[in-house]
């Protein structure tokens, strides 16, 4: 059975200075494999309590004595981590590098801020408007370029994060580079506003964060995430199983593009203000950062991820200037020691191990006595 | 309209001849390591920007006194700035390659696993260069543009139609296509070139026949790399002022000269690159200057749909001696 494999892999001693945190985490795992349904149900009361009290000014002092806490945790951290959630779909579950990320949260925010600036529609109904436009542009985008070799495709999102970006600057129907100012918050529900207060903006984003989560767990078991999974390991063994890899890699990408779509509309209904540097390159690779560090493909590891690179730079703030030379460095380094990130799924460890799981191996790799992938052969 | 493009193509056609040189010669590099390891060096652009600062340090620091003229200083003053950025950026490649894709190939890393390395590289890079090398250069915290003294002077050679034909457009054109020929040559004439050849066919049977992959690897990177030095140094030659950032765009478009040209394909590359600086620049006229990226992004997302083998096709790998 595959699973076994996996596991007898995982008990040989690796030289890694990760391995101890490794070990904490497979225990985890495995408790979280036998649990019980109330014992889950359990976890999951206790992550939601745990997200409603983290804004309390306890914790905020400790975890950011520089700025208001609750707004450090709507933006950047939860912004990051609904990015990241949405780009894990596309990156982590189908195995596809998009570089141009940013683009949907673009358009997202752009439409809760032209549509409610200038035709005063309800603020859920740009939002709903901003996600559907996401999707349409993820499926323009892929439409042509999902049949490419995966490399090519990273350079295409990246020209495409680019083009939505300048489009955005010269536009003047959007207001050009000075952006749209004067975006409409949401309206109030259940009696509470959303005005200056970050609190409210907060459980909104919480609520978003939940859905997405669902969702993404959902369709990870589902027929469509086995199908994913399946093109990740072996597009092309995939296709000849039967899997219409060119469908489901555009589904893919359109529902990334549509979790970008809804987090860029959170964002809006805060910011007051969209202009076109909002949406640098930096910022995708900043949430490409966050997916890879926390463990592409695996939800917790993927939110923790997205935490940290959005608390960290807050948190020390002193070393503020200095995050985005970190992160560079950080991505360097995790891929030559930890290539599958921080809490990785056993599965994507494995994929790893065996240089499957990211759009093929290299060229001029020939292995030698001492590469893992011939010790397997050996074995 | 048509009144303004007429009068514009001339002028705009020896821009684009211009950009389009620099382009092709940043592309050899993305083309010639595609062509060994099928893999986009995503950091490239950081060479080529490593490039500018090479010999931005050394014109700042021989500070022509003199006004620009033409003359055998000048001409030695360009070729020192040209061997000095390739240096720079051709050691920078080695490093490079060094520390973000050789650990992952002796690992039998995927392709995703190094061009996230490379990308984490290309940020680390442009990051230390704004925090920590410009401020230095230039005596002023914050991410500056750091300008060069002129040393080429910008003498009217020669008109077609309506078109000034200046003498640093005539020497970004010549030096680019003389370092190509070179280029060319050495990976089809000599050993070492074989080797590249050879390993961009089938690595395994270069490895039998005695071929070190690691050193073919090193050197492709250090050609590639020299390049992008030469590109540089024409650059800061031409446009006078750099950035930390000032290879990011410039990367995406001569990675799409690549594409353009057929990726692996050396004459393609300057194929490309001319090709690319012509449309974007005659999209200019028609839609502003403010689109050029978006018109060579779009050109890119066109070829890759409809002929993703580019113009010339893919052809480190066939034999061409």
């Amino acid at each position: 059975m595959k699973g076994d494999e996996v596991t007898s892999e995982e008990t040989t001693p690796r030289r890694n200075p990760f391995s101890a945190i490794g070990h904490g985490i497979d225990v985890m795992r495995d408790w979280w494999e036998h649990a019980k349904v109330w014992q889950r149900y359990l976890v999951y009361i206790g992550a939601v309590v745990f997200a409603l009290i983290l804004p309390a000014p306890a914790i905020g002092s400790f975890m950011s004595p520089g700025a208001d806490w609750t707004s450090v945790l709507v933006y950047p951290i939860g912004t990051y981590i609904l990015l990241a959630v949405g780009l894990n779909v596309v990156v982590g579950q189908a195995g596809l590098l998009d570089l141009g990320f940013v683009a949907f949260f673009a358009i997202g925010g752009y439409n809760v801020a032209y549509f409610g600036t200038q035709y005063h529609w309800n603020y859920w109904a740009t939002v709903v408007m901003g996600i559907a436009m996401a999707a349409v542009s993820g499926v323009i985008l892929g439409a042509p370029t999902l049949r490419l070799r995966g490399d090519y495709l990273a350079i295409v999102t990246l020209g495409f994060g680019e083009i939505v970006r300048i489009t955005a600057n010269n536009a003047d129907v959007i207001g050009g580079a000075r952006g749209i100012t004067n975006v409409p918050h949401p309206p109030p529900i259940f009696g509470t506003k959303f005005l200056l207060d970050p609190a409210p903006y907060y459980y909104l984003m919480i609520v978003a964060i939940a859905l997405v989560i669902i969702f993404s767990v959902r369709l990870q078991k589902s027929r469509v995430g086995r199908a994913w999974a399946a093109i990740r390991e072996d597009e092309d063994a995939a296709e000849l199983m039967g899997v219409p890899t060119f469908k489901f890699k555009l589904l893919a990408f359109a529902i990334g593009a549509m979790i970008g779509g809804l987090a860029g509309g959170v964002y809006a209904g805060k910011a007051v203000f969209i202009e076109p540097n909002t949406f640098p390159f930096i910022l995708s690779a900043t949430i490409l950062a966050a997916v890879v560090l926390g463990g592409s493909g695996n939800l917790p590891g993927v939110i923790l991820g997205a935490f940290l690179i959005g608390w960290l730079p807050e948190r020390f703030r002193d070393f503020a200037e200095y995050r985005i030379l970190i992160f560079g460095g950080v991505l360097v380094l995790m891929m030559a020691l930890r290539p599958e990130g921080l809490l990785p799924s056993r599965r994507r460890k494995a994929e790893l191990r065996e240089g499957t799981g990211g759009m093929g191996a290299m060229g001029a790799e020939v292995a030698g006595p001492t590469t893992e992938a011939s010790a397997e052969v050996n074995q | 309209m048509l009144q303004d493009f007429l009068n514009q193509i001339l002028p705009s056609t020896v821009g684009g001849l211009v950009i389009g040189s620099i382009y092709a010669l940043v592309a050899l590099g993305y083309t010639m390591v595609y062509g060994v390891l099928r893999l986009i060096n995503f950091a490239h652009s950081e060479i080529f920007m490593i490039g500018t600062f090479a010999s931005l340090v050394l014109l700042t620091a021989i500070a022509p006194a003199a006004p620009a003229t033409f003359g055998i200083a000048m001409i030695g003053t360009l070729l020192l700035c040209m061997v000095v950025s390739a240096i720079a950026s051709g050691g920078a490649a080695v490093l490079l390659e060094t520390v973000a894709y050789r650990p992952l190939r002796k690992r039998g890393a995927t392709k995703l696993a190094a061009l996230i390395s490379a990308i984490g590289a290309s940020i680390f890079l442009q990051e230390l260069f704004a925090l920590e090398i410009i401020p230095w250069l230039t005596d002023k915290p914050g991410r500056n543009q750091a300008s060069a003294p002129r040393f080429v002077p910008r003498d009217e050679l020669f008109h077609i139609g309506n078109a000034a034909v200046r003498l640093d457009h005539v020497i970004v054109i010549i030096a680019a296509v003389l370092v190509m020929i070179a280029l060319d040559q050495t990976v089809s004439k000599t050993r070492i070139g074989r080797g590249i050849r050879a390993t961009a066919q089938d690595p395994e049977a270069a490895v039998l026949m005695g071929v070190s992959i690691d050193n073919i690897v090193r050197v492709t990177f250090l050609l590639g790399g020299a390049m992008a030095g030469v590109a540089g140094a024409l650059y800061l030659m031409e446009i006078e002022n750099t950035v930390f950032n000032v290879g990011f765009v410039l990367g995406i478009k001569a990675f799409t000269a690549a594409v353009l040209g057929g990726i692996g394909n050396l004459r393609g590359a300057l194929l490309g690159g001319i090709v690319l600086g012509l449309i974007e620049n005659w999209g200019a006229i028609f839609l502003g200057s403010q689109w050029k990226d978006v018109i060579a992004f779009t050109v890119l997302v066109i070829v890759l749909m409809f002929r993703p083998t580019g113009i010339l096709g893919e052809s480190l790998q066939r034999a061409r001696a």
